[in-house]
């Protein structure tokens, strides 16, 4: 007797995923192209356009100049004409070179229009640390994006989640800032988190933007999390698990638009919280979770303070032992849920 | 190419038009602004009025803005600067609308939300920008657009002489070229970044020279005259149209208000500005056009007359039309 074997899901990694997003959108509506720095036959430093210039041509796969401001001014000025632009800052870092057209006017003119003019366009960019690439080449910034109106803010952190979260950016009417962590591309020059290459459906799906994911069940703790940190997250709930001690974390996914109702609902099942950021602690990503769970407190009955996982306010050291001091690992999110277990609210 | 008698007179017109709109905003813009009207020991107030926040008026630029927009249809792209209003008239723009977006109005262009820097008229393919040279790369997204989309159409990039010390515009020109892209950036130098004289900003005389460093041909007008302006601008346009990718435009130009209305211009010798409207490009175009028997003293002061009534008419519209909602600074923030 024979059994028949299951077909084996396919797994694609994050970079793969992106592309094959980027690459299916392009086959369904003309008005998309690609624009960056080695995006052609380089595929992209970080692989998110591997493959896709042999399919489309020059045309529709351009590499630029080293000039940021310039092609993310012409990705605005074709997008006003109506094309849909996918125009990628190498490294999130790289945007103090051209941020006056992203902030100024990519997020902006749609409101200065009084809606009157459309700017269809994603901008794609590599974020992270965790290489020992230094302080100007490992940053996340996120916060900053999401910090200006007029910017939706995607930051995902699997190979899944990575395609339909970027078909959904590509059919997006508003500008998009799609940023991937370099730490979970799956790329073969980088050790990566293994969880983030998963199972990715061959046909296109879009995911809803403003959807955050509860990726694991916990009844003790709410994470909540983005990106890389997901990844860590989830090898830190396997140890703290052992010692009793049940995680849920939380994968915002977006945050523009930020799912708000999912993280208060943890929060008020779970009753503590710990936000674990890899972007600076001051006057970003978790200080606004944190405020978000202080103004619902007249419905959420917390059983210890909020605890707040980041970058503590330094820039990204080179050296191995200050980088991976300075950048939260697995060990100080067990630390930091344990200490949350152990704190109390008086 | 010489320009037809129809261009000339269109030219002719839409001069006396900016001016007359420029003219007339200068008087509005200074309502409720000065004493005894505003908060004691104030010499000015910026917020008041019934058109707030800053002013940059064009009158005296009318040559660049007409002599290039001669050329342009409808589907070409313009792209303007903190200075916009002549550009915006001389492409088009729905003047009630644009009026109406200066004094905040819901029937603005921009429902009240840009005023008079970021006016936006997508059905002529208007835009302008309050951050100096930011518009130029844009402009070269607007070409490219029509390349990809197999069209003929064109992009200009309008912007002053002080903006060419902006890194968005080397990068723009380098853009332009590399891509061969049909757009035209027109400089004018109005010899004032501000305050700053051009030669206390810029390492050469003439911006024009800059296009050789990108490899694309740079032209001088030294006149600030609409004839010029329009010789200079249809042979690059034409050249744009054809494929052969973008020029660089340099106007020797005049302004004749403040950097902004209400400036004290202390940088600026006294009497220059009125020594300027010595050489004012409006009756030297209109004594061409009369000389050419296109109009006599007759059909001039009734070209003159139907303009006033539409620059009033479009002041009138702005002034009376209702103010949005405040609490409409929520919409618009995205598409739905």
């Amino acid at each position: 007797m024979t059994t028949a074997t299951p077909a084996k899901a396919r797994t694609l990694t994050m970079a793969q995923a992106i592309s094959e997003a980027t690459a299916q959108e392009m086959e369904r509506d003309p008005r998309v192209f690609v624009m960056g720095e080695d995006v052609g036959k380089y595929g992209g430093i970080f692989s998110a356009t591997t493959g896709l210039l042999d399919r489309f041509g020059p045309e529709r796969v351009m590499d630029t100049p080293i000039s940021e401001t310039g092609f993310m001014g012409a990705a605005l000025g074709a997008a006003a004409e109506g094309l849909r632009p996918i125009s990628e800052l190498m490294f999130v870092d790289f945007f103090g070179v051209c941020f006056d057209q992203i902030y100024n006017h990519i997020a902006k003119n749609h409101y200065m229009s009084g809606g009157a003019c459309k700017y269809p366009l994603v901008i794609t960019t590599g974020i992270g640390g965790g290489y020992n690439d230094a302080a100007q080449h490992s940053q996340c910034l996120y916060s900053i994006f999401a910090h200006v109106p007029g910017l939706k803010v995607v930051v995902p952190s699997n190979a899944y989640d990575a395609k339909g979260l970027m078909t959904t950016a590509i059919r997006d009417d508003n500008p998009v800032v799609f940023l991937y962590h370099k730490g979970i591309m799956g790329l073969s020059w980088m050790s990566y988190f293994e969880g983030s290459t998963n199972a990715v459906p061959e046909e296109p799906y879009a995911i809803p933007f403003g959807e955050a994911r509860v990726v694991r069940e916990g009844s003790d703790v709410t994470i909540v999390t983005l990106s890389q940190m997901v990844q860590k997250s989830l090898v830190a709930a396997e140890q703290l698990a052992a010692d009793g001690i049940s995680a849920e974390i939380v994968d915002l996914r977006t945050l523009v638009p930020l799912d708000r109702a999912t993280v208060l609902k943890s929060v008020a099942k779970t009753g503590r919280l710990l936000v674990a950021d890899e972007d600076y602690l001051s006057y970003g990503l978790s200080g606004e979770i944190a405020a978000l769970v202080a103004e619902h407190l007249d419905s959420i009955r917390l059983k210890a303070p909020v605890r707040r996982l980041a970058v503590p306010d330094v820039p990204i050291p080179f050296s191995r032992p200050l980088e991976q001091f300075a950048i939260p690992q697995v060990d100080n999110l067990v630390a930091s849920v344990r200490g949350l277990m152990n704190a109390k609210i008086y | 190419m010489d320009a037809t008698a129809e261009q000339l007179l269109w030219m002719y017109e839409k001069m006396i038009e900016i001016r007359e709109y420029e003219e007339t905003m200068a008087r509005v813009y200074l309502e409720g602004k000065l004493p005894p009207r505003i908060q004691k020991g104030l010499a000015f107030d910026i917020g008041a009025g019934p058109v707030p926040g800053e002013m940059h008026l064009a009158a005296g630029q009318e040559p660049v803005a007409v002599g290039v927009c001669a050329h342009l249809r409808r589907d070409d792209t313009v792209v303007g600067a903190h200075r916009p209003h002549h550009f915006a008239i001389a492409k088009g723009v729905d003047l009630d609308a644009m009026t109406a977006e200066m004094f905040g109005k819901d029937t603005g262009l921009g429902r009240g939300k840009g005023g008079h820097m970021h006016l936006f008229d997508p059905a002529v393919k208007f835009s302008c920008s309050g951050i100096v040279g930011a518009g130029a790369p844009q402009a070269c997204g607007a070409a490219l657009a029509a390349k990809k989309l197999g069209r003929d159409a064109v992009a200009v990039a309008f912007f002053g002489e002080g903006a060419a010390n902006q890194g968005a515009f080397h990068e723009a020109l380098n853009l332009a070229a590399l891509w061969k892209l049909p757009v035209i950036f027109v400089v004018e130098d109005n010899k004032y970044g501000i305050s700053v004289e051009k030669s206390a900003s810029t390492a050469i005389a003439s911006n024009a020279d800059r296009a050789a460093g990108y490899g694309m041909p740079g032209v001088l007008v030294e006149k600030n005259d609409a004839i010029a302006v329009f010789d200079a601008a249809g042979a690059a346009i034409a050249r744009a149209r054809r494929g052969e990718g973008p020029t660089l435009i340099e106007v020797k130009t005049d302004r004749y208000f403040g950097h902004f209305q209400g400036d004290p211009e202390t940088y600026r010798p006294k009497g220059e500005a009125k020594a300027l409207r010595q050489h004012d490009p409006i009756p030297a175009l209109g004594a061409l056009v009369r000389d050419l028997g296109l109009l006599d003293a007759n059909s001039d002061a009734a070209l003159r007359e139907r303009i006033v009534a539409r620059v009033q008419a479009a002041y009138d519209f702005g002034r009376n039309s209702p103010y949005p909602r405040p609490e409409d600074a929520l919409l618009h923030v995205f598409a739905e």
